[in-house]
């Protein structure tokens, strides 16, 4: 159930009846030394400048806005589909957007160490970048079954001087990473930094990540004015805690006429009960610090997602998500294995890019989107990461490491 | 909601500090549990805490973890947890439940506070629930006439401890070192530390609770706390036990060296 919404609106840190604070008290201080620090550099010029510096010299921003034209003619039912390529970005993904904010706001407080989880992969090569490029010291937890399957990234952060250590306990994924990673804090918070990935969290992390990820959105809408001289109709982003959607949602939340949709993981199907689809097949609860839509059984325990993208493998999803979901301003639809896969290879051959598997989900909601609004309709799409480090499982979905190719469902 | 006080009370008057103990229920199975918990009391544990196994426990450590994972993969849920305190209240010793919020909230929060004290609970311990976040768990343990007990950390402010010493009734658990659940060599010094700022500032019996396993660590803390809260060290004594047997005389062992711990003050 969701508390009463006298009991929690218009209270800092809460997007209606989500978000919050749901954590051991060890860890209040470093919450509320964090939501200090954070404010203060917002306001503070020097910190947004070294930011801005660092986001354009090092990482490589803005990152352009790609016209998918064989793409949308071909799957998007002719729809004209514009591809924001956070995959362009140092270390491949939208990730870095948010670490950088974060390993700054480190050093601001004096921390000498980082933590990460990380799912995918992308997010710990991110934070091991940033440590190596700030001099801190790096720890990040993963989960056993994310190791094997982004052995890539575990190489990638071990060779950026990263100590990765593998979660073997729960269902060894994200969800498990995260809890090692809090305990962890709790144990070192006087000299440690956690930097979250995502949205979720207590607060002030889904505030913060996004404040972090809002320049995807608010050079998107920019581009989009440029290039095409209005609002797109649609944007369009995967979901898993939501930090890539909450990036470029930002910009586009105040014009109603600009849908947003949100793609969560369907996995196997939603019926299946094997999938990562909270919105769909989850209820509000508490998990990892904020009330959210969880993924959960009737007496509260954290059910085991499915997906085959390890970054969207994640029972909870950010509170604002849940907010915007249940105040109708968001659409948030599963798109299964199969059909991410398919979006997958389109972009491959259409336009020359290996997106994400991630990403791909957000690909196929563009498909839907694109032959749902005609071929007049804008669509923008979060293109969050580069599928590389999806080498592998790709091939062996589609039978190129000399397999027979996986069979949907 | 007097149970508790009065365990408090008699310890004050006999000059020593209140024994807790703590495992989940379920562990190592429904009946193990119960019985471990009434040879617990029988050998000297004063107040009983009950955990609601979740499968993500933040606070606790692997050996906690372990015991949980037990508790669930053998079917554990709320309902199971409740009868368990029926059975355990039914010693006649005062029984609490530790629960992380989200199976609270799921259960119902009201439903909770009912059905616990229907099964002669006395009160809950609510690790990741900050009073912040309490509004209706508050009106709901005070209707059902129920201890909501808070936690403090060495790293809480003093206006933080006065917060929460404010929400909670029962006792103030006092977090002894920064970290999660498990048994240390050392109980560590910040525990006394933050007894002595947490006195200052409320009235409640403290107890503290992460670390203390052995009876000369119980005596170490009950020289400067109202109670001493051991976990892990009972988990231990039944996950190390090459059999059943073996596991409760380790248990009745642990308890009678703990209670003479908190006599040695």
């Amino acid at each position: 159930m969701a508390l009463a919404s006298s009991d929690s609106q218009e209270r800092a840190g809460h997007f209606g009846d989500y978000g919050g604070r749901f954590v051991p008290e060890a860890l209040t201080a470093a919450l509320d030394e964090l939501d200090t620090t954070f404010r203060s550099a917002l306001v503070d010029p020097a910190f947004r400048a070294e930011l801005d510096w660092l986001q354009t010299t090092y990482n490589g921003r803005p990152s352009p806005l790609s016209e998918a034209r064989r793409f949308s003619a071909e799957y998007c039912g002719g729809a004209r589909v514009l591809l924001k390529r956070e995959d362009l970005n140092h270390t491949g993904s939208h990730k870095i957007n948010n670490v950088l904010g974060q390993a700054l706001l480190a050093v601001r407080m004096g921390k000498k160490r980082v933590i990460a989880e990380t799912g995918a992969g992308q997010h710990g090569v991110a934070t091991a970048t940033a440590a190596a490029l700030m001099g801190l010291e790096c720890t990040v937890y993963m989960g056993e079954e994310d190791t094997q399957r982004q052995a890539l990234n575990v190489a990638r952060m071990k060779l950026l001087g990263a100590e990765v250590i593998p979660v073997t306990i729960g269902s060894r994924t994200l969800k498990d990473a995260i809890n090692e990673a809090m305990r962890d804090w709790v144990t070192s918070v006087d000299r440690t930094h956690y930097i979250l990935g995502t949205v979720t969290g207590p607060a002030p992390f889904p505030e913060m990540v996004k404040e972090f990820h809002r320049v995807i959105g608010s050079e998107a809408r920019v581009q989009v004015l440029e290039r095409v001289g209005r609002l797109p109709d649609a944007v369009a982003a995967c979901v898993g805690g939501g930090s890539n959607a909450m990036g470029i949602f930002s910009a586009f939340i105040d014009d109603p006429q600009v849908q947003l949709r949100g793609y969560e993981a369907g996995g196997d199907g939603v019926e299946t009960g094997r999938h990562a689809a909270r919105f769909s097949g989850g209820s509000p609860g508490v998990l990892h610090g904020a009330r959210t839509y969880v993924m959960q059984d009737e007496w509260g325990q954290t059910m085991p997602s499915h997906s085959i993208s390890a970054g969207l493998d994640y029972p909870g999803v950010g509170p604002e998500h849940a907010w915007l979901h249940d105040t109708g301003r968001a659409i948030y639809e599963p798109v299964n294995d199969d059909e991410a896969m398919r979006a997958f290879a389109a972009l491959c051959r259409t336009e020359g890019i290996i997106p994400a598997i991630e990403s791909a989900h957000g690909l196929a909601g563009a498909m839907r989107l694109g032959r749902e609004l005609g071929p007049h309709a804008v669509i923008v799409v979060n293109l969050s990461g580069r599928g590389d480090k999806d080498v592998e499982t790709a091939a062996r979905w589609f039978g190129l490491d000399g397999s027979s190719p996986e069979v949907a469902g | 909601m007097a149970a508790l006080q009065e365990k408090f009370d008699a310890a004050r008057a006999e000059n020593r500090a209140v024994l807790i103990g703590y495992l989940p229920a379920g562990f190592p199975d429904y009946d193990g549990c119960i019985e471990a918990m009434a040879i617990m009391v029988e050998s000297g544990v004063d107040v009983v805490e009950v955990g609601l196994p979740y499968s993500d426990p933040l606070m606790d450590g692997a050996t906690i973890q372990q015991a949980v994972d037990i508790a669930l993969s053998g079917g554990t849920a709320t309902p199971t947890v409740l009868s368990t305190v029926a059975a355990i209240a039914a010693t006649g010793a005062p029984t609490l439940v530790m629960s992380y919020w989200n199976p609270i909230e799921k259960y119902g929060v009201e439903a909770f506070a009912r059905d616990l004290a229907g099964s002669g609970g006395v009160g809950v311990i609510t690790p990741d629930l900050t009073p912040e976040e309490s509004g209706p768990w508050m009106r709901a343990t005070d209707s059902a006439g129920i201890d909501r007990v808070y936690l403090v950390a060495p790293s809480s402010s003093d206006e933080r401890i006065a917060v929460v010493a404010g929400a909670t009734t029962g006792f103030v658990y006092a977090a002894s070192t920064m970290g999660v659940t498990g048994t240390r060599t050392t109980v560590g010094s910040a525990a006394g530390d933050l007894v002595a700022r947490t006195r200052a500032l409320t009235d409640r019996p403290i107890a503290v609770g992460l670390g203390v396993s052995t009876g000369d660590q119980a005596a170490e803390v009950a020289a400067y706390a109202d109670g001493v809260i051991v976990g892990s060290a009972f988990v231990r004594a039944l996950l190390d036990a090459p059999s059943r047997g073996a596991g409760l005389d380790a248990v009745a062992a642990l308890t009678v060296s703990l209670a003479a711990g908190v006599r040695r003050r």
